[in-house]
């Protein structure tokens, strides 16, 4: 009985002190836990986490300040990557959050524009081009479609375009299989 | 719009390998039925009837079309193989209970056809084998070694019934198989070609189960010619358990039986052309299914020799299919243009 | 024909070949349709930049679009005509997405523009590929490769073998075998001058072996020459470049690297014919052959403009004689359905077969996957499909990628070979553009968290330089402030002095 104890008491500190040694040893040095996280946020800047951009947000997450659901752009696939990152449970995207649009890209109606420069400010990504009392235009392939200079624009110029597809970006889909649809057809 | 390419094929069906994969048994067990009697059948069709019950029910449950699950032979295969694998003589509860064993807890826990982490006859096998060990291994006597053959009959009552018959007839139809007989007998200090001796002892392997097995590579070499199965797993298996068994007969013939005995004894064919081959469980890469027949064979050697049971091919097929994903992992073949 | 010194790829497989109904008629010419839509993307790379405007009159061979950049091909006016609009048109695309397109209504009097035949033997190379580039020819076996770029070769590259497919593996097309046999004259000339630009020692010509006229038209056009005919087994995809160079050479492309690399170059039967034309005859590319057969009342080959609606070449085949009126393009076991019966004819377009339930049943229902492993003796380049779809189908697309998901060619001879009749390759097409989805997704991330960076650094750094200014101008205040104390203090001690002197001065 004493035996037992012992060789059990043993084998466990020995093994706790392999356990030990290796975690020193072999240490992964990897990026630093924020910059992970950055990595899988979708860099949209649109501030819909509550924090002023996704570095910001990425450092709540890291702090375990915020949660891992609060990005509408990433939906519930970058929820996924994040809760499998930082080895917490998966949770549904916070719908006060807003939800997951389609991809889209602001477009200045020109003939509106006044020039007043107020969504140059705004824009997270310097997408926007223009001066004062000069027309404005929005450089599509930079825009992330962050909805930031929705509100400053005094005169409502600016609407959202959905991304479409075209023969460029178009993917093949997720083959229909399925062998139960299949007996029915 | 679909975009179904390529709009051809050129491909056997499932059902049609898995009933090419009966036919290749029919001539293993027609020999089994001259050798032993129809008690073989008896348990063939029970475990056929089970097995379709068991699954339609098992796929009702799980809402998946019944039909072609069950036209896709791959469960009859299963249950054919278990009432090859337990002795002709055991009641008739036993190959009930072990098949749906296999399909409950061999395939359909898993996820069904496809999905299944270990052969599901060696499943419902192994679990039969250490329930009831007794039962288990009282093997029937080849008729010819019968004071008086055994009538068909006789078989029907112990397979339904053994407690119609009388003691005395059941031990004589039964009897420790050649392996379990080296086994106990070497424990007891005698050797070898003594042991050898004794009348279930044939030319090279058990007296009729030489013969079987001799059945078993014909239907294998069926598979190969219709490309059922490649060379890797059984060239691997038998040239494997040869070469071992070989090398300790070298060393010690009085111990040790010749390579010969090692592969036309016990289940050794019946593993090497039908078990190790069943895809979904095996690994799929040429060299890793050379390192799965092989490593089985060693284990198969390991557990006759000095295991606790007489014979290995369960417990050693079940403990390589858990390392098949590792194997298949391992032996990634080179890719066209790849170093 | 003798197979000799070949070298045998692992799988592919052998489908019926279906190639006889279609060879049976001679290649006719294709009249000119009432309305050509010639779209601006028929090529890989840089859509072609359109130089007409709607009303202008073109002539045969007149250049309408230029190509845009070095990756790109140039768009000729198949006839002559009026340029009737510039507008978004359905393709020939397994999408079924319109595109741009230039619409021409021809004038049925088909008159050249001044041919310019290139004497390609005085002018140097870069001359020769500068004026290949205005040819429009791409590679027309499929791949719509610009071919200008396949003969532009870098100083420290050399090449030693030119190789020519016509090995035309796939069943059904016939495009290829029928110009051999009427044009192999063209094509050994086209293949010489090829050989020439690339400077290549050899020129071996790659033929499977059920082309037996065909082999026997080249061999009689080869007689002079040193081009080698060399004959490979029938066994599909032997036509697939890398595959052809294994066969005939005994040498695999090595992963991520293209076959110049290592000095040796591929082009189409088709492809070097167009060459001998443009250089030889002044013709730019307007026309290709192509198969028309499966359903059709008559199969044949047919030489048609770029541009013109498939209708019209289904009307000259006898039309449909099937119900379901369905057509692919291109063979069937890489083909696609075609989105509708109005589409052009583009440069792509080697094959159109009418599909139909005889000829291709419906696909059988689909079973789990037994890992039986016969696509992975089927797979020519030897991956283990079967680990693909099972990463594919649970969209574990990092994994797909590990095992080598884009060394697939799509060749489907997985499928073909599936005894659960898995739709194999649909899952790596899927699989494939959806992780260059991501990772362009992933790029236009990284980009826009460098700007995002960047414009928090500019706000950041004009916010100091603002501070710094203010606090020179505050600094600034202070000196001056400092200053005039100290001339308060001077004058101030100037002024006791002053006193105490005047008080001296009155003691």
């Amino acid at each position: 009985m004493i035996m037992a104890l012992l060789v059990m008491i043993f084998l466990a500190i020995l093994l706790g002190l392999v356990l030990g040694y290796s975690a020193i040893k072999f240490k992964v040095d990897g990026d630093p836990m924020v910059a992970r996280i950055d990595a899988i946020l979708p860099q949209t800047q649109c501030g819909q986490c509550g924090y002023p951009g996704c570095k910001p947000y990425a450092t709540a997450i890291a702090k375990g300040e915020a949660d891992i659901n609060q990005c509408p752009p990433g939906g519930d696939a970058g929820a996924k990557a994040l809760a499998e990152l930082m080895g917490v449970e998966f949770k549904p995207l916070n719908e006060e959050h807003g939800i997951q649009k389609p991809k889209s890209v602001a477009l200045i109606d020109e003939l509106t524009c006044i020039g007043c420069t107020l969504c140059i400010q705004a824009c997270p990504v310097d997408a926007i081009l223009g001066a004062a009392k000069q027309m404005h235009t929005i450089i599509a392939s930079e825009c992330t479609g962050c909805e930031l200079c929705l509100p400053p624009c005094p005169v409502d110029c600016i609407t959202m375009e959905p991304v479409l597809e075209n023969s460029e970006s178009w993917k093949w889909k997720y083959p229909i299989y399925n062998i139960q649809k299949a007996q029915k057809a | 719009m679909e975009n179904r390419s390529p709009y051809i094929v050129n491909a056997p069906s499932v059902s049609t390998i898995m009933l090419k994969v009966l036919l290749a048994l029919i001539p293993g067990i027609a020999l089994y039925v001259y050798v032993f009697g129809l008690g073989v059948i008896i348990n063939i069709l029970l475990a056929s009837l089970t097995v379709i019950m068991t699954e339609s029910v098992i796929l009702a449950i799980r809402k998946l079309p019944i039909k072609p699950f069950i036209t896709d032979g791959s469960a009859l295969v299963t249950a054919w193989l278990l009432a090859l694998s337990i002795p002709s003589i055991a009641p008739w509860w036993i190959i009930v209970l072990g098949t749906l064993l296999c399909i409950t807890f061999g395939k359909h826990v898993y996820g069904g056809l496809g999905y299944n982490l270990f052969n599901p006859a060696m499943v419902g096998y192994a679990i039969l084998l250490i329930s009831f060990p007794s039962i288990m291994t009282h093997w029937q006597i080849p008729n010819n070694l019968m004071a008086s053959p055994s009538d068909w009959l006789d078989q029907i009552r112990v397979i339904f019934n053994s407690n119609l018959l009388p003691k005395e007839t059941l031990d004589a139809m039964s009897s420790a198989t050649p392996l379990d007989y080296i086994k106990t007998q070497l424990t007891l200090n005698q050797p070898l070609n003594t042991i050898q001796q004794d009348k279930i002892f044939g030319f090279i392997g058990g007296r009729g189960l030489e013969l079987i097995n001799l059945g078993y590579l014909a239907g294998g070499l069926y598979l190969f010619k219709e490309k059922i199965i490649s060379w890797h797993l059984p060239v691997a298996f038998l040239s494997t358990l040869f070469l071992t068994a070989l090398l300790f007969n070298v060393l010690a013939p009085d111990t040790f039986a010749s390579p010969l005995f090692h592969i036309m004894s016990g289940g050794s064919m019946l593993c090497a052309f039908f078990i190790i081959t069943d895809p979904v469980s095996a690994p799929t890469t040429p060299k890793g299914k050379i390192y799965f027949g092989a490593g089985i064979a060693l284990l198969v050697f390991i557990i006759r020799i000095f295991g606790g049971y007489p014979e290995g091919i369960a417990f050693a097929v079940l403990l390589f299919n858990i390392c098949a994903p590792l194997i298949d992992s391992l032996t990634q073949p080179r890719i066209f243009g790849h170093k | 024909m003798q197979l000799k010194n070949i070298f045998k790829f692992n799988g592919g497989v052998h489908p019926d070949e279906n190639k006889s109904a279609s060879t049976r008629h001679p290649i006719a010419k294709l009249a000119i349709p009432k309305k050509l839509v010639l779209p601006l993307r028929q090529h890989v790379g840089h859509v072609a930049k359109v130089k007409v405007k709607p009303g202008d009159q073109v002539l045969k061979g007149q250049m309408i679009a230029e190509a845009d950049g070095n990756i790109s091909a140039s768009i000729h006016a198949p006839t002559s005509g009026k340029i009737l609009k510039i507008s978004e048109e359905i393709l020939p695309h397994p999408s079924g997405l319109p595109d741009f397109c230039i619409t021409i209504e021809p004038d049925f009097e088909d008159t050249w523009i001044e041919k310019k035949p290139i004497s390609w033997k005085k002018i140097d190379r870069a001359q020769l590929i500068e004026a290949l580039t205005q040819s429009g020819i791409v590679g027309l076996g499929g791949a719509v490769f610009p071919t200008h770029m396949k003969l532009k070769i870098n100083q420290n590259q050399t090449i030693h073998t030119l190789v020519i497919n016509a090995a035309e593996c796939e069943p059904f097309i016939t495009c290829d075998d029928m110009l051999m046999r009427e044009r192999a004259d063209e094509i050994i000339q086209g293949a010489l001058i090829t050989q020439s630009i690339l400077g290549a020692e050899k020129c071996v010509v790659g033929i499977e072996d059920n082309k037996i006229e065909s082999y026997e038209a080249l061999k009689k056009a080869a007689q002079k020459t040193t081009v080698e005919i060399k004959v490979v087994p029938t066994l599909y995809p032997s036509g697939d470049a890398k595959r052809l160079i294994y066969l005939l050479m005994g040498i695999e492309v090595p992963k991520e690297k293209r076959s110049v690399d290592l000095g040796i170059q591929v082009f189409n039967v088709a492809t070097v014919a167009a060459i001998y034309r443009y250089l030889e005859l002044g013709e730019p590319s307007i026309s290709r052959i192509v198969t028309i057969t499966g359903a059709v009342k008559t199969p044949q080959n047919f030489e048609v403009l770029f541009g013109t609606p498939l209708s019209d070449l289904i009307n000259a085949a006898g039309g449909s004689s099937s119900k379901t009126k369905k057509f692919i393009m291109g063979g069937p076991m890489m083909g696609f359905d075609l989105p509708s019966i109005h589409v052009p004819v583009t440069k792509a377009m080697n094959c159109v077969i009418e599909s139909s339930p005889e000829l291709f049943p419906d696909p059988k229902p689909v079973m789990p996957c037994i890992r039986c492993a016969r696509c992975a003796d089927a797979c020519p380049v030897n991956l283990q499909p079967q680990e693909l779809y099972w990463f594919s189908k649970s969209s574990q697309l990092e994994k797909a990628r590990e095992y080598n998901l884009f060394d697939c060619i799509e060749c489907g001879c997985c499928t073909y070979v599936c005894p659960s009749n898995i739709p194999l390759v649909q899952f790596y097409r899927y699989a494939k553009s959806e992780i260059i989805a991501q990772d362009k997704s992933k790029e236009a991330a990284n980009t826009a968290r460098e700007r995002n960076e960047f414009r928090l650094a500019r706000i950041e750094r004009e916010k100091k330089e603002r501070a710094e200014r203010n606090a020179q101008k505050a600094l600034g205040a202070q000196e001056k402030q400092a200053e005039d104390e100290k001339k308060s203090t001077i004058a101030a001690a100037m002024e006791r002095v002053k006193q105490n002197q005047q008080e001296n001065v009155k003691n």
